[in-house]
This record gives structure tokens, C-alpha cells and sequence, in this order.
């Protein structure tokens, strides 16, 4: 009857995998469609890449939002941004992106991936400061103030490198394919998987065994509790405002060499990506980003093979399909 | 009184302003028939209407909707696509009228039952996607909208510059077809703000301010609120539409840049912000002080650019280079509305009341 | 017997409802100081202007002496204020352990003093790497008090403990607060439960309309039936 003499296990809560079982059920639900195994598998590989792109990209607006209730419609500068300095990094250093020795490509892609995060997440302090500081709280005027923060950045990409394409060539060893049997694995899709994995595994290993993490997840539920226990959640949040800036500059710099082009309106378009994974995912859910960001990208790649005419709003539709089923996203994380 | 619905400027200062712009609009075609002024007088009296549509969102329900150029496109596009498959004529007109409106109100109704439902953030951010979604469909389905070129289309030959209806007379002044489409787009935009006027002064407009205010307190009285922000969206749908069709009529064609793009959204933000959020008024305040500063300030940045790029300055010509206006814009914006929130009319009528 | 809090004329405005209306007390250095008074008198409202969740918008709020009434949250957390909201506020997506390894804010969890709260609360042993959002109402109660004791607090702040638990929590309860007072913190306790306060109080604070209207010692007030039902509208004998 009480609870001090109730003895035995807790009523298991119910985890509640069927969001998680999605992509693997549409994955084999277009298979059939698709009807050749290795164009199947090609597409698996193609949308798996893509959304662990999309998912570095994302990561950060999902956490900023569920931590303190801030959207930031200017996320897509951090992507551009991020973009733009890693060219000043690899077209200088051309000769060794066009070295064919991994080793050689990887030592000019780390540092341009490390300088574009630094100067994306230095870029997110300035931001956070100057846009939304001063409105904290005041849903109108944020979104106000980061969708003008989006177009200064976007003119001043502009202003400072021209309004043309920058062509990023991949480097050698990233281009081509693996050949197994009659699949084609493009190499750059299995880094961009392997990066994003790493990305994801290391917000899980952050939020759920270090104390920060902790603190992070009980600030996405109670900010007030986690203050009155003595933590200055401002502070926590501008960090991860930060690293979630810097984040987004990763993402910018993979999707650059993805499209092997730079421009500053990839900032613009890639919000709009950006915000429906967020939206599919539940606002503020790190898992439901990433199984948003592969559903997007797995929509997106079958879609355009088998409906090509469709692909344009196939995005909108998926995100109607997903509001259907459950309003708030896969995964509604905070009960405001 | 009866016609501002009882809700007047309340400063006296505004009223002479809003005389003076109306009155400067209502004789442009008499003073200054040349080509630039008519369009620039065009334009404000059609963005006043669009932005006052906005304002019936932004500043009395308090939800930032991204999809507001899109109506007006829908509106654009309609009449234009009419004018252009149907040939010249009213019966085309009255065509694009039919399908684009229901079409509008539709799609406002969609969009506001599926996303007002949960948070303002989630409906502005719906709306982007939507918007983006629809201008990719615009530019790609080129059999229909004629893609990035947009269709150009014949007015009825009433409308038609050359069409002469009064001769230059005693007044050395000409009523042809362009003068008559100016001023039905001026009698059609005036009509429009004086029915949102009529909206918000409403019991229902009432309602709208009590769900911006606090939305669980309004329903808590008992008012469905998401009921009411999606008429209110239909509304503010139905009169951008109406203005896109206005604009197609004027310049006689509908593209992308002139009535889809997400500059001419951030345009109607900056016009909002600066006029004055939830007065309506501050429309047309601000459909003035925009338009007027983009067309005669472009030229300013222009010389400026040219200028740096003559005494050598490093940078300064990119940044004032002419195309560069957005990030001037940008930078406006922000400083609008974080040091100016609540516009000039709102600037104006505080200074009317208290001398401090 | 030194104040270690005081408050001198403090008001709270949340939004257009002017809510405390001049708080004036102080809360004895070693005691428990229960707070009485019917819904909406501004009990809740008193705890959270001190711990600095809302603002007071006039008044002086003193801890040892030291003026917080414009410190953040955090810094009077930092202070030795430990907080027990009324809705328990457990972070329910962390286990048990995570919820007390975030409130044991100075570092490591101290074995001895968790045993000590086990003895309390066997439950939360037992649940240690549960879910907390899977415990039941007590159980949870039980989780956001062992988070104010975790590290010892100069200054316990607790909102309503016993609200809808089960009598036998409720003992539990009392004489976890008992020890813990013992052990030297000093406690201001809100209180509906006529019976706990009773037990625990040493002095009573009865608050009306967002003011104090009565402060004496618990035991006065206890054995004056008149005064109860003037003052809160109730007898003992429907409240035990």
C-alpha cells in the first residue's frame, strides 16, 4: 500500500521505439519499388549520408531550442559561414587536396573542419550577445531579430566574397566509389556517415554520462529547478549555443564538399531543411533530429529516384504526414 | 469616424503625415505623370495594403508568418496566368479573381488549422517551409508559371496605356489607361485598409489582442483560439492575394523576384516594424518611408560605392555597392526592431500624449 | 537566537497582480519556522521571491545579514538555500542518481550522508537507477527532498511536502525534517497539513492577502482552538 514498504520493480515505462523503427520500415517498404537490390543500396547509402549531414546541421537548433526556448532562424548563417572558411583553408592548399595520399587530404581537411567550427561557434558568442540577449524571452522579436542576423550574414558573405559560386573540389582520395559486385558506395558518403556517427555518439557520450550533459538534459526539462540548485543556465546555454554554432559551421563544410560547390544562399536554403527535420524530430529532441534528418534525406533520395516530379515538396509532405500523426513531432521533449 | 471604423490616428502629427502621403498619392498622376513617380506611387499604395494584411497578423495576433509573399504570389500569379492563356479580356480578369482567392483562402485555412494549433514558433516556422516549398514549385513548373521568367501578359484594352479617355484638356492633363489603373489600384488598396481597420476594430479584432496578450487567459474565457488566428490568417491571406493581383495588373507580368522572393517578405517585416506594429496606420507610414528610401537611396549607395572605389578604399565599395542594399536593410532591421519596436506610429502618438 | 533570513516590507507584482503585498519576518537561525495560510495567501509566492524566481519589486530580503533580494538564483543557491517546489520538479527524463549527482553541487555524492538519507527514504535505493519520472508521487516528493539534503544547506526552503501523500509518508517526512534539523539547518516550511506543522514547527508565520498576519510560537498557536479558526479557518479536529 505505501510506498516506503512497496517492494519489486517500477512499472517499466514504455520507451517508445516505433519513431526509431520508422526509417528502417520505409527503407524496406520502397525496396520493392525500387526493384534493383543495388540502386536500393546505393540510395540507403546516398540518404544515410545525407541526413548524418543534415543531422550535424541541426543538432544545435534542436538543443538550443529545448534548452531555452530560443529558435534561431538565423541557424543557416553558422552552415554558410562554416562553408566559406574552410575554402580559405582548402583553395589555398590546393596541391595538397589534390595530392592523391589520404593522409596528405585529411591533413588539410581536419584543420579547415576545426577552423570553420571555431570561427562558426566564436560567431554564435557574438550572436547569442547581440541578438538574442537583448530579447530574451520574447518569442516575436527573436524570431525578428535572427531572421535580420540571417540576411546581414548573408550580404556580408556576399559583400566579402562576390555573389559567385565557389567551386571546393573534393579532395583525390574522397572522390570515386567503392565497386562491390554491382553496389557503387561514392567515398565521401561512407566519411560523411562515419563523421556524423561520431557527432552523434559523442552528444549521446556528452548528455548522458557527464555532468554537463546532465545538467543540459535537466535544463531542456526544468530550467527554474536546475537554477535553484544552484547552476547559472546562462552560462550553460551560451555554450551550448556555441557549440551548436560550431556544429552547424561542421555541417556547412561537409556539405560544401558534398555539393563540391560554396554560396552564400546555401545558408538561406539549408535553413528551411534544417527547420523541418527540427520540427519532424519534436523541438528540442536530439534523437528525433537524427531520425528526422534520415527520414528528410531518405524521402528526399528515394523520392527523387522514383517520383522525380515530386522531390520538390516531397519535404512538406513528409512533414505534413509526420503532424498528422503526432502534432508536436516524433518526439515532444519539453512540456512547454 | 465612420469610415476609420472609430479607431482614428490619435496624434496630430500622424494625422497630417497620413493626409499629406494619401493626399501626395491621390495626385500623382496629375503632378507627376512620369513613369518613376507613377510606379513608386503604385507601389506604396499596393504595400500598404499587403503590409497592413500583415500587420492584422504580425501586430494584432503576434504570429510571424513567412508565407505572406506567397499569397501575394497566388494573387500575382493568377491574373497573370489568366490574362496570359485567356488572352486580354475582363472574362479572364474576373478568372484569375475566381481561382486565386479560393485558392488563398485554402491554403490559409490549411496552413492555419495544421500549424496554429501548437506554438507561434512552430507556425512561423511551417510557414517558411511552406513559402520555400511553393516558390521552388513556381520557378520549376515553367509550362504553368512560365519559371524563372515569369509570364508577361495584354491587359484589357481599357486598362491599356494607350487607351485615351479624356484628352489633355483645359487642365493639361491626360485620363488614359494607365491612369485609370492607378487609380483603381489606389481606390482597391484604400478599400482594403479601410476594411482591415474595420476587422480589428471588430469584436473579433478585440478578441485577436486578448490571444496576443495571453493566449491560455483567452481561452480560459472561453474562445477558441486557434479558430480565430486562422480566420484572422484567411483574412490577412485574402487582402495579400488581392494586392498581388493589383501588382500583376500594374506591371503587367508576375515572376518570382517581383512577387514571390523572400526579399520582398523581409521588405513587408521592415515595413511593419518601421510603421508601427498592430495600428494599421503604420502600413502605410511605412510602405512610404520604404519605398521612397529604396528608390531614391539605391541611387545614393551607387555614387557612395563608386566613390570609395575611386579614392581606393579597401572593402567600402563591396559593402555600398547597390546590390548590397539587403545587408543595409538587415542591419536596419535588427536596429528597428530592438531600439524602435513600436514604430513611428507608435513614436508619434506617444509624443502626442505625454511631453516627456 | 540570531535571524539567519529576514524580509522587511517585500512586495512581488506578477504581470498586473500585485501578489505580496508587504512581507514582513524573520526565520531564526536553527529553527523550523512552518508558514501557514489558505491557497492564493502568497505562500508559494514568498518562496520563490526569496529564492530570487521572482523579483521582488520592493523590499529588502536579508541571509546572514547579506542583502539578496537582487541576487540570481543561482548565487542564493550558492549561498546554502536549498529549494522544495510545490510541484517537486524532479527531472524525470534522469535516473535517481543523476538527480542527486547534478544537487550535490560541491562534487562527489558522500556515501555516509546518502546512507543517511536512505534510512529515510529506502525507496529511493531500492529506484537508484530508475527513471524518476517513473516514480510514484511520494516517491518522487521523497527524490526532491534528499536533493535539498543532499549537501548539507544552511537554509531549507520546502513548499507543501506532504500534499496528497499517503499518512505514512507523511511520518517519514516529519521525521526526516526533525533530523535534518537537528543536524543544524534551518527550515521554512510551507505547510496545509495542520498536523505536520504541528510536529515540527517551533515557530508559525499565518499569511492572508500577501501579508503576515500573525507570528508567535507553533505550541501558542497549537493549544488556541479560537485562534486557529480565526486565522485558518479550521479546527483540529477535521485535520488529523
Amino acid at each position: 500500500m505505501t510506498d516506503l514498504a512497496a517492494s519489486g520493480a517500477l512499472p517499466k515505462p514504455k520507451r517508445d521505439v516505433l519513431p526509431v523503427l520508422l526509417p528502417v520500415i520505409l527503407a524496406l517498404a520502397v525496396a520493392p519499388l525500387i526493384g534493383s537490390a543495388s540502386s536500393w543500396v546505393t540510395l540507403t547509402v546516398a540518404s544515410l549520408a545525407m541526413g548524418m549531414m543534415i543531422f550535424i546541421m541541426a543538432s544545435g537548433l534542436t538543443l538550443v531550442f529545448g534548452l531555452m526556448d530560443v529558435l534561431n532562424f538565423g541557424h543557416g548563417a553558422f552552415i554558410a559561414v562554416g562553408a566559406y572558411i574552410a575554402t580559405l583553408v582548402l583553395l589555398p592548399l590546393a596541391p595538397y587536396v589534390q595530392a592523391d595520399s589520404l593522409l596528405t587530404n585529411l591533413a588539410v581537411l581536419a584543420p579547415a573542419a576545426v577552423l570553420s567550427m571555431a570561427v562558426s561557434g566564436a560567431l554564435g558568442l557574438v550572436v547569442e550577445r547581440l541578438l538574442i540577449l537583448p530579447v530574451y524571452g520574447q518569442h516575436l522579436k527573436q524570431i525578428l531579430m535572427t531572421t535580420g542576423g540571417l540576411i546581414v550574414a548573408e550580404q556580408a558573405l556576399y559583400a566579402l566574397w562576390g555573389p559567385q559560386i565557389i567551386p571546393l573540389p573534393l579532395p583525390t582520395s574522397l572522390r570515386g566509389s567503392f565497386i562491390i559486385g554491382d553496389v557503387v558506395i561514392a567515398k565521401y558518403r561512407l566519411l560523411a556517415m562515419l563523421v556524423g556517427l561520431v557527432v552523434f555518439a559523442g552528444i549521446q557520450l556528452v548528455l548522458n554520462r557527464t555532468k554537463i550533459g546532465l545538467l543540459i538534459r535537466a535544463g531542456v526539462e526544468n530550467r527554474e529547478m536546475v537554477e535553484a540548485l544552484g547552476y547559472r543556465i546562462r552560462r550553460l546555454f551560451l555554450g551550448v549555443f556555441m557549440v551548436g554554432s560550431g556544429l552547424a559551421g561542421l555541417g556547412g563544410v561537409m556539405w560544401a564538399l558534398y555539393r563540391e560547390q560554396v554560396h552564400a544562399s546555401m545558408g538561406n536554403d539549408l535553413t528551411v531543411l534544417v527547420f523541418i527535420v527540427v520540427i519532424i524530430g519534436g523541438l528540442g529532441s536530439i534523437g528525433g533530429c537524427f531520425i528526422g534528418a534520415l527520414l528528410v534525406a531518405m524521402v528526399a533520395n528515394y523520392g527523387g529516384f522514383l517520383v522525380p516530379k515530386l522531390a520538390l515538396v516531397s519535404n512538406i509532405l513528409l512533414m505534413v504526414a509526420i503532424l498528422m500523426w503526432r502534432p508536436r513531432g516524433l518526439y515532444a521533449v519539453t512540456s512547454r | 469616424m465612420m469610415v476609420l471604423s472609430g479607431d482614428p490616428p490619435r496624434s496630430r502629427v500622424l494625422s497630417i503625415v497620413l493626409i499629406v502621403i494619401i493626399a501626395a498619392l491621390a495626385v500623382t498622376p496629375l503632378v507627376f505623370p512620369g513613369a518613376k513617380a507613377m510606379n513608386v506611387a503604385t507601389k506604396i499604395c499596393i504595400f500598404a495594403a499587403l503590409v497592413a494584411s500583415y500587420d492584422l497578423l504580425l501586430g494584432y495576433t503576434g504570429s510571424v508568418s513567412f508565407a505572406h509573399t506567397m499569397f501575394y504570389g497566388i494573387g500575382s500569379y493568377s491574373v497573370a496566368i489568366a490574362l496570359y492563356s485567356m488572352g486580354p479580356g475582363w472574362a479572364a480578369v474576373a478568372t484569375g479573381i475566381v481561382i486565386g482567392l479560393p485558392l488563398a483562402l485554402l491554403l490559409a485555412l490549411a496552413i492555419g488549422l495544421f500549424s496554429l494549433r501548437v506554438e507561434a514558433i512552430f507556425f512561423a516556422m511551417i510557414t517558411l517551409a511552406v513559402a520555400s516549398a511553393f516558390l521552388v514549385l513556381a520557378s520549376q513548373l515553367s509550362w504553368l508559371t512560365g519559371g524563372e521568367d515569369g509570364r508577361s501578359f495584354q491587359l484589357p484594352e481599357l486598362l491599356r496605356p494607350g487607351t485615351v479617355l479624356i484628352s489633355k484638356g483645359v487642365f493639361g492633363f491626360e485620363l488614359n489607361g494607365r491612369v485609370l489603373t492607378y487609380y483603381l489600384i489606389f481606390a482597391g488598396s484604400a478599400a482594403m485598409i479601410l476594411a482591415l481597420l474595420r476587422v480589428v476594430n471588430s469584436p473579433f479584432g478585440r478578441v485577436l489582442q486578448a490571444i496576443r496578450e495571453n493566449r491560455f487567459r483567452a481561452e480560459a474565457l472561453g474562445f477558441r483560439t486557434v479558430f480565430h488566428l486562422t480566420y484572422a490568417n484567411c483574412i490577412a491571406a485574402l487582402v495579400a492575394a488581392s494586392a498581388g493581383m493589383l501588382n500583376a495588373l500594374w506591371l503587367r507580368y508576375a515572376g518570382p523576384d517581383t512577387s514571390l522572393s523572400f526579399a520582398i517578405m523581409l521588405d513587408i517585416l521592415l515595413m511593419v516594424v518601421i510603421g508601427g506594429m498592430g495600428t494599421i496606420y503604420g502600413a502605410i507610414i511605412g510602405a512610404a518611408i520604404f519605398i521612397l528610401a529604396q528608390n531614391y537611396l539605391q541611387a545614393l549607395m551607387s555614387a557612395a560605392s563608386n566613390a570609395a572605389a575611386d579614392a581606393g578604399l579597401p572593402l567600402l565599395p563591396g559593402l555600398l555597392h547597390p546590390d548590397r542594399w539587403l545587408l543595409w536593410l538587415g542591419l536596419l532591421f535588427i536596429a528597428s526592431v530592438y531600439f524602435f519596436p513600436t514604430g513611428v506610429v507608435g513614436r508619434l502618438r506617444s509624443i502626442g500624449r505625454k511631453p516627456s | 537566537m540570531t535571524e539567519l533570513l529576514s524580509l522587511a516590507g517585500v512586495h512581488t507584482h506578477i504581470g498586473r497582480y500585485h501578489i505580496l503585498q508587504g512581507v514582513d519576518f524573520s526565520v531564526a537561525e536553527g529553527q523550523t519556522t512552518m508558514l501557514l495560510g489558505r491557497n492564493g495567501a502568497g505562500k508559494t509566492s514568498t518562496l520563490r521571491t526569496i529564492m530570487g524566481l521572482w523579483q521582488a519589486s520592493a523590499g529588502r530580503i536579508s541571509l546572514h545579514g547579506r542583502p539578496i533580494e537582487h541576487s540570481a538564483t543561482p548565487d542564493i543557491a550558492r549561498l546554502g538555500v536549498g529549494y522544495v517546489p510545490e510541484s517537486m520538479a524532479v527531472f524525470s527524463d534522469l535516473t535517481v542518481k543523476e538527480n542527486l549527482v547534478l544537487a550535490a553541487r560541491d562534487g562527489p555524492l558522500d556515501d555516509a550522508r546518502l546512507e543517511w538519507i536512505f534510512g529515510f527514504f529506502p525507496a529511493l535505493k531500492r529506484f537508484w537507477l530508475s527513471r524518476a519520472g517513473a516514480l510514484s508521487g511520494g516517491q518522487k516528493q521523497m527524490l526532491s527532498i534528499a536533493r535539498a539534503i543532499v549537501e548539507p544547506r544552511k537554509l531549507l526552503l520546502i513548499d507543501e511536502p506532504t500534499k496528497g501523500l499517503a499518512p505514512a509518508i507523511v511520518v517519514a517526512l516529519i521525521e526526516c525534517f526533525a533530523e535534518v534539523k537537528r543536524r543544524g539547518a534551518t527550515i521554512l516550511l510551507v505547510e496545509q497539513n495542520f498536523f505536520a506543522a504541528r510536529e515540527l514547527g517551533d515557530s508559525v508565520l499565518v499569511m492572508d492577502n500577501g501579508k503576515i498576519v500573525h507570528r508567535g510560537e507553533m505550541a501558542a498557536l497549537a493549544s488556541d482552538v479560537a485562534l486557529q479558526e480565526r486565522l485558518l479557518g479550521l479546527s483540529l479536529e477535521t485535520h488529523q
